[in-house]
């Protein structure tokens, strides 16, 4: 019942900020944040009763289950239920929603009412596209975020935001289409060889499909997730809507919504077609190592800042394609790692961004320098978020990028040595950005203030929390576990050796 | 003592956060008292710690102290856990001495910068990590601290970041160090796929049995470490961002630069000894490396003017050497010139950084001269620490260090007489750059006015490590006179000895001979820069002397063939690419889409003539189509 009350909670409260914007300003942000945090708040204190099954009973991997009757002529219900995995991610919505609330209340002075309709809305759809276990429900959260963030981007963005919100449209529109067509051709293959119409999850997933229709099945659903991820060559929506949107929505963006599509592909592309997606694997390796690597490239190149962080995102996301085909528990640990710590990392970066841009009025990295001389307590927090996404150890970023490297390097030696070498890239944006925003002489002469006390507030939040994930990252661990050790009995060429001591690769002597 | 283990990289964290967030808000003088008293500290816990070692063995040979699990995935359990033994003791205890050393003198030194604390914020976020790098019982965790020194270095060769050139030299430090630390990490997975673990011990356990000798595998696996090894300690070829690391304040130099974070890449390869006697082909490798490195870096020294240069390629040229006992064996050599190193490599930068701000920040040699008299303290404790570096026979530490690795590259199971020769030609280079430098500094004319004269918080330690580069030497006397061998004995719990060839003989000889190749060096450079000067103006009229001595000077166009090789391609591809050609595809398939709407939309002219000539074109060929079908 808890994952209804959410879902209700965030469209309830989306509806009461929007009335109450008509009259008053201030009150819809109060409003937003209200929810949140009590959604927050209630998710904590689920997790904190639920960790316990999590660690003693890992075979059953789900934490609850709601399931009612929608439009039962055609097998649709409203179902939702929630493991380890959902529970992380539905947790970093709400945590990075409180934060898009806080970063966006002095930025945002118009059209408040609708700007926090939009933005719970699209929790609300992220919720429950973490929560949905119904197919047709899925798609319908699947749209739910969708539609709102076109309007976050194209009434609240900054100047060519109208192209932006198109082109994010089209993109997951059109790839959504696409996952609408492979479910529908989901639901006639089950209904046809076990006379039962649905599009209940658990009830699909042991559907026999062939080989070469499961294929393409299969390419309906990677091709909505790839696109939402985004995988090259599928991420040109994104450094547009990234740079074009408002800092919550580049925030929600690079957190919650690209999660969504490494959400979907361990939640349903894995499970209901591993046949294919072994077939798809080295494919989908290749060009995520072409993503770590075309990405950092790119983000090199750029001088729009928050395009430039859009880029390194593209790289990022690679790591996660990357750790999920390798299809052993390792890697499948890193990404869910690297979901967390990534949406936290470049989530900050997007809000120091977007920092920026109130006090300078530029996102031009070429008009910035010197910035530390006035602000150095913002310098040191991007170099620390500078650190974590060049992969230091210590900060989460690094757990993920090492753990997906290292299951990957089971699975592919040389795509792991390519990717890895993709950390080199890494390091090279990232410094890049600490010396032309922070270092270096200044030319400005106004004065610029450092952290307001709100500010500083998101800011340490973010910190800790990227500090605590890359040294106490055990609690994400364990909540994940339980899926992630079904999700590796399907794969179990993957992980054979992973329950013994590893056998040793045969020795080639080179005396004989 | 297990349980104080902890608080030798805690207290120097504990500064690093008090200084990181209050600092801005201290008096100076607190924020001396955290920064310098939290290493002090330290050093004190581990000269407790240490005694006790010393006194009371552990029976396992080590102290070891598990704070919690890091992470626990699918058989893959590394903890954090400080592991003491005989090798990281000698690595903590030249951190945290010499450390504390630094940053008393950094208190005087830096006391009229207005980044103070950050200053010593930084530095004491070095001190723990290069604690936890030499602390870790396995190799993820060293990595921890691996990349860590890392960021301090990035941080403190930046420190003045106002000037672009300090911030380029400070993210070449990063990045060059960064290629040699992914092929390490790439190490690490093939050494958990062999292993399953990467806790040090249960590895250098296993190895013997699982690989055979010269295994290729083992050869692939030490020679990616050996990569790691290679950019942080700045050997060939990874070695051009130490030079122009030189950018930080004196005591980073001192610090991270010469005594702890650039020795990182000799305690990995010592830790992992094992790996590498398994592979007799990356032990040739190490040592060719070595003495290539020391035979370069040592001919650069003797042409750069900028005294910290100097002493940044002699650091390279001396890492140089101990990279060469490594690939001998000699690995108790190696480790005892690193200490001998560090001593008097953070007193010549140390003494450098001194005679720097007392001339009013003049980096250049030239420029300098006649400060004998004037900084006598300074004079003194830099000559004892130039005599240690140019290895002074009996009366130097540097000498009974550097004579062993001279005698191992001859006498050594794996020594050869090229080896040795290039040796001791690089013992030859380093006393004569040695004495240049002295000459140039202190000796000749007085050239820039003396503006204030050094502090005694800078002092003191000078001349406390001035007297270990002096006398730490006698731990350990050559087999021939004084067979003293107790720091080699106290390593041996943990390295394993060096073997001699059968037919070693004649120490003595070469004893003399490594002397006379520090006399000669000495007495070279007495002539070219102090009796007989017109002779540099006669190699000065040579054509082919200049182009070498710029070759030279310039470090062996390393900087050039990289940025031709790699920087510049690079940075071409990322510009001509900015705008993402892959974006083109999807600016093209709206092109197309509106290409074909506005030419639609050109039929739908609201002129009847034209539909009516539509309708009349289209029903002719359906016709046609119908009647040619």
């Amino acid at each position: 019942m808890i994952l209804v009350w959410l879902i209700g909670l965030l469209m309830g409260g989306g509806l009461l900020a929007l009335l109450v914007g008509k009259w008053n300003k201030t009150l819809p942000r109060w409003i937003s944040l209200y929810t949140l945090v009590i959604g927050f708040i209630a998710l904590i204190s689920f997790w904190f009763d639920n960790y316990n099954t999590v660690n003693i009973q890992p075979s059953n991997s789900w934490l609850v289950d709601f399931q009612q009757e929608w439009i039962p002529s055609f097998g649709i219900s409203f179902h939702l239920a929630i493991d380890g995995l959902s529970l992380v991610l539905l947790t970093l919505a709400f945590f990075l929603g409180i934060l898009a609330v806080l970063c966006s209340w002095k930025e945002i002075t118009e059209r408040v009412g609708f700007y926090h309709f939009n933005l719970l809305w699209i929790l609300a759809g992220i919720s429950g596209v973490f929560m949905a276990m119904d197919l047709f429900l899925f798609y319908f959260f699947w749209e739910v975020m969708l539609i709102p963030m076109y309007f976050l981007i194209g009434i609240w963005g900054s100047k060519n935001r109208e192209y932006a919100a198109y082109k994010f449209f089209i993109f997951t529109q059109a790839s959504g289409l696409l996952m609408f067509l492979a479910i529908l051709g989901l639901y006639f293959v089950h209904g046809k060889t076990s006379g039962n119409y649905t599009f209940n999850y658990f009830e699909l997933l042991g559907t026999t499909i062939s080989p070469q229709l499961a294929f393409w099945l299969m390419m309906g659903f990677m091709i909505a997730f790839v696109v939402k991820l985004p995988l090259i060559p599928f991420h040109s929506w994104l450094p547009d809507a990234h740079s074009e949107a408002p800092t919550a929505g580049s925030l929600i963006l690079a957190g919650l919504l690209l999660k969504t599509g490494a959400y979907g592909i361990l939640r349903f592309v894995l499970p209901l077609f591993p046949e294919a997606s072994i077939e798809l694997a080295p494919w989908a390796m290749f060009l995520g190592v072409i993503g770590i690597i075309y990405g950092a490239i790119l983000a090199y190149a750029q001088t729009d800042l928050k395009r430039l962080i859009a880029y390194t995102s593209v790289s990022h996301m690679g790591f996660v394609v990357l750790g999920i085909f390798a299809f052993n528990a390792l890697a499948f640990q890193g990404v869910v790692m690297q979901l967390v710590a990534h949406a936290i990392s470049t989530g900050a970066l997007f809000i120091i961004a977007g920092m920026l841009k109130e006090r300078l009025h530029t996102r031009e990295i070429d008009q910035m320098g010197g910035l530390w001389l006035q602000m150095p307590k913002m310098g040191a927090i991007a170099t620390l978020l500078a650190m974590a996404s060049l992969g230091l150890p210590g900060l989460g970023n690094f757990v993920a990028e090492f753990l997906i490297l290292l299951g990957a390097f089971k699975a592919s030696a040389w795509f792991t040595v390519l990717a890895t070498i993709g950390l080199i890239f890494s390091a090279i944006y990232s410094l890049r950005i600490l010396q032309k925003v922070f270092l270096g002489p200044t030319e400005r002469t106004e004065s610029i203030k450092d952290f307001s006390k709100r500010e500083l507030a998101i800011m340490t939040v973010l910190t800790i929390s990227i500090i605590w994930l890359g040294l106490f990252p055990q609690l994400i661990i364990d909540t994940a576990k339980p899926m992630i050790n079904k999700l590796e009995q399907l794969f179990p060429a993957g992980n054979d050796n992973n329950k013994q001591p590893i056998k040793p690769i045969t020795i080639e002597n080179d005396d004989k | 003592m297990n349980n104080l283990l902890w608080l030798i990289p805690a207290l120097p964290l504990a500064g690093f956060f008090l200084l990181a967030l209050a600092g801005k808000r201290m008096p100076l003088i607190w924020v001396a008292i955290i920064g310098a008293g939290s290493v002090s500290l330290s050093a004190i816990v581990m000269f407790i710690i240490g005694i006790n070692f010393l006194l009371l063995p552990p029976t396992s040979g080590h102290y070891a102290l598990t704070l919690w699990t890091w992470m626990d995935v699918a058989g893959f359990t590394p903890k954090i856990t400080l592991y003491l033994d005989a090798l990281s003791l000698v690595f903590v205890f030249v951190i945290t001495f010499i450390g504390a050393l630094i940053h008393i003198y950094s208190i005087a030194f830096m006391a009229t910068d207005k980044d103070y604390s950050r200053f010593f914020a930084c530095m004491n976020l070095f001190v723990f990590s290069m604690l936890l790098l030499v602390l870790a019982d396995n190799l993820l965790l060293l990595y921890l601290g691996w990349e860590g020194v890392g960021l301090c270095s990035y941080l403190l060769i930046g420190f003045w970041y106002e000037n672009p050139n300090n911030g380029y030299a400070a993210r070449k430090a990063f990045i060059i160090t960064r290629i040699g630390d992914t092929a390490m990490a790439i190490g690490l997975f093939v050494i958990f796929y062999q292993f399953g673990t990467l806790l040090i011990p249960e590895i250098l356990a296993k190895a013997p049995a699982l690989w055979q000798s010269g295994a290729s595998i083992a050869t692939i696996t030490a020679l990616l470490l050996l990569a790691g090894g290679l950019g942080k300690s700045a050997q060939m070829p990874l070695q051009t961002w130490l030079p122009d690391a030189m950018a930080g304040p004196s005591p980073v130099s001192a610090l991270i630069h010469a005594a702890t974070m650039v020795t990182a890449g000799v305690y990995l390869i010592a830790r992992m000894h094992v790996i590498f006697q398994l592979s007799p082909m990356a032990q040739l490798i190490v040592a060719i490396i070595g003495a290539a490195t020391l035979f370069i870096a040592g001919f650069s020294a003797l042409t750069q003017y900028d005294i910290k240069r100097v002493l940044a390629y002699s650091t390279i040229s001396q890492i140089g050497y101990m990279f060469l006992a490594l690939g001998l064996g000699a690995w108790t050599a190696a480790i005892f010139h690193f200490m001998i190193h560090a001593f008097f490599k953070a007193l010549l930068f140390l003494a450098a950084g001194a005679v720097i701000e007392a001339l009013d920040h003049e980096h250049n040699m030239f420029k300098m001269g006649g400060l004998k008299n004037k900084l006598p303290v300074v004079f003194w404790t830099f000559l004892i620490g130039a005599a240690s570096l140019a290895a002074l026979p009996l009366i130097s530490a540097g000498f009974y260090s550097k004579d062993q690795i001279l005698w191992y590259a001859w006498a050594g199971q794996n020594g050869t007489p090229l080896l040795w020769f290039i040796a001791i030609l690089g013992a030859f280079i380093t006393a004569a750059y040695t004495a240049r430098m002295v000459i140039l500094t202190f000796f000749g004319e007085a050239k820039t006015a003396v503006g204030h004269i050094p502090d005694k918080l800078m002092t003191i330690p000078l001349i406390i490590l001035a007297f270990f580069s002096l006398c730490a030497g006698f731990i350990e006397l050559p087999h021939n006179f004084g067979k003293l061998t107790l720091f080699s004995d106290f390593l041996h719990q943990v390295l394993p000895e060096t073997i001699l060839k059968s037919a070693a003989s004649g120490e003595l000889l070469f004893q003399l001979l490594a002397s006379l190749a520090t006399f000669a060096g000495i007495y070279t450079a007495y002539i070219l820069w102090r009796k007989e000067p017109e002779r540099i103006q006669k190699f000065k009229q040579s054509d082919f002397m200049m182009r070498l001595y710029s070759f030279w000077h310039d470090g062996w166009g390393f900087d050039k063939l990289y940025n031709t090789l790699f920087v510049r391609p690079i940075i071409f591809i990322a510009n001509i690419n900015k705008n993402d050609v892959i974006d083109r595809i999807y600016q093209g398939i709206t092109f197309v889409t509106v290409g074909i709407y506005k030419s639609l939309s050109l039929m739908q002219s609201g002129s009847l003539r034209w539909y009516i000539m539509g309708l009349v074109i289209g029903a002719i060929i359906i016709l046609g189509l119908q009647i040619m079908l």
